[in-house]
């Protein structure tokens, strides 16, 4: 499948490729969010999210 | 597409966010701050150990912020993970990706680094924070090879990628506390189902809400 896929991205529907687009936007910023309420090192960061932290299992100190 | 993905992704995160934050302010946040209180008795003497900054409304404000952005990463991430994968994107279909990602982050994740009181036996942060996200990871990898795949090849690949972090989880030399072991019991239970709820409730209203607005731009 992973070969079929890369032989041909270059004739991907508009479409395909645009949700493709989208979903990759939507990944960077989904992790970048998780990443900053949950794994972020700044001060004022941690202490905001503490209890979250602790509550939704990331690791936290 | 794109407004539609991130206008998604923030109306069922932050509905998701705000229903979670109330659940953690009557399950899990009551029982870290019992916690904390053992652990301040334990290290009153202890300068260096300050206690949290906000306090009162303000942790709860703070902790609700913290949350909806989580749901709204949650929300956006399954989003992307079906759009990627050319998967109809519907309420249920969603909740069941929620539910894998709950498996993935919550689940295989407790395995190894149960979920932790204040006051609890740790080790280095960066070492639990690299583990946990390898693990996150390797999971859900090996769930979507298990759930995608037919061939054994791919289920065994899959199987051994459940199973490998496994191996490697951070422990701390002795298992100490300073919370009683009934509470952290208590605790973990109430985390892992407050992380259960947070994946399938974004899940379930990100599948909502992409419907609905699919069918607004088609009229």
């Amino acid at each position: 499948m992973n070969a079929n896929s890369s032989v041909n991205s270059a004739a991907l529907a508009p479409s395909r490729l645009e949700a493709l687009k989208a979903a990759a936007v939507a990944l960077i910023l989904g992790l970048g969010l998780v990443w900053l309420a949950g794994f972020a090192y700044p001060e004022s960061v941690h202490d905001t999210a503490h209890d979250t932290r602790h509550a939704l299992s990331f690791p936290c100190h | 597409m794109i407004a539609r993905v991130l206008t998604s992704g923030l109306i069922a995160g932050l509905v998701a966010g705000l229903a979670v934050a109330a659940l953690q302010h009557f399950t899990t946040t009551p029982l870290i701050l019992a916690a904390e209180v053992y652990e301040t008795a334990q290290h009153a003497h202890d300068a260096a150990d300050a206690g949290p900054v906000f306090s009162g409304i303000g942790r709860t404000a703070a902790t609700s912020v913290a949350t909806i952005a989580v749901s709204i990463g949650y929300a956006l991430i399954l989003l992307a993970a079906m759009l990627f994968s050319g998967d109809a994107i519907t309420p249920r279909r969603a909740a069941l990706w929620g539910a894998c990602a709950f498996a993935a982050t919550g689940l295989a994740t407790a395995l190894g680094l149960a979920p932790q009181l204040p006051g609890m036996a740790e080790t280095e942060l960066a070492a639990r924070q690299i583990w946990w996200i390898a693990t996150a990871v390797s999971t859900g990898a090996g769930l979507f090879a298990l759930l995608r795949f037919d061939s054994a090849a791919a289920k065994i690949v899959g199987v051994a990628l459940i199973i490998a972090p496994q191996f490697f989880a951070p422990q701390p030399a002795a298992p100490e506390s300073t919370a009683p072991a009934e509470l952290a019991a208590h605790f973990a239970a109430s985390s892992l189902a407050v992380q259960a709820i947070s994946w399938a409730l974004a899940g379930a209203l990100v599948g909502l809400v992409w419907k609905f607005m699919s069918r607004e731009q088609e009229a």
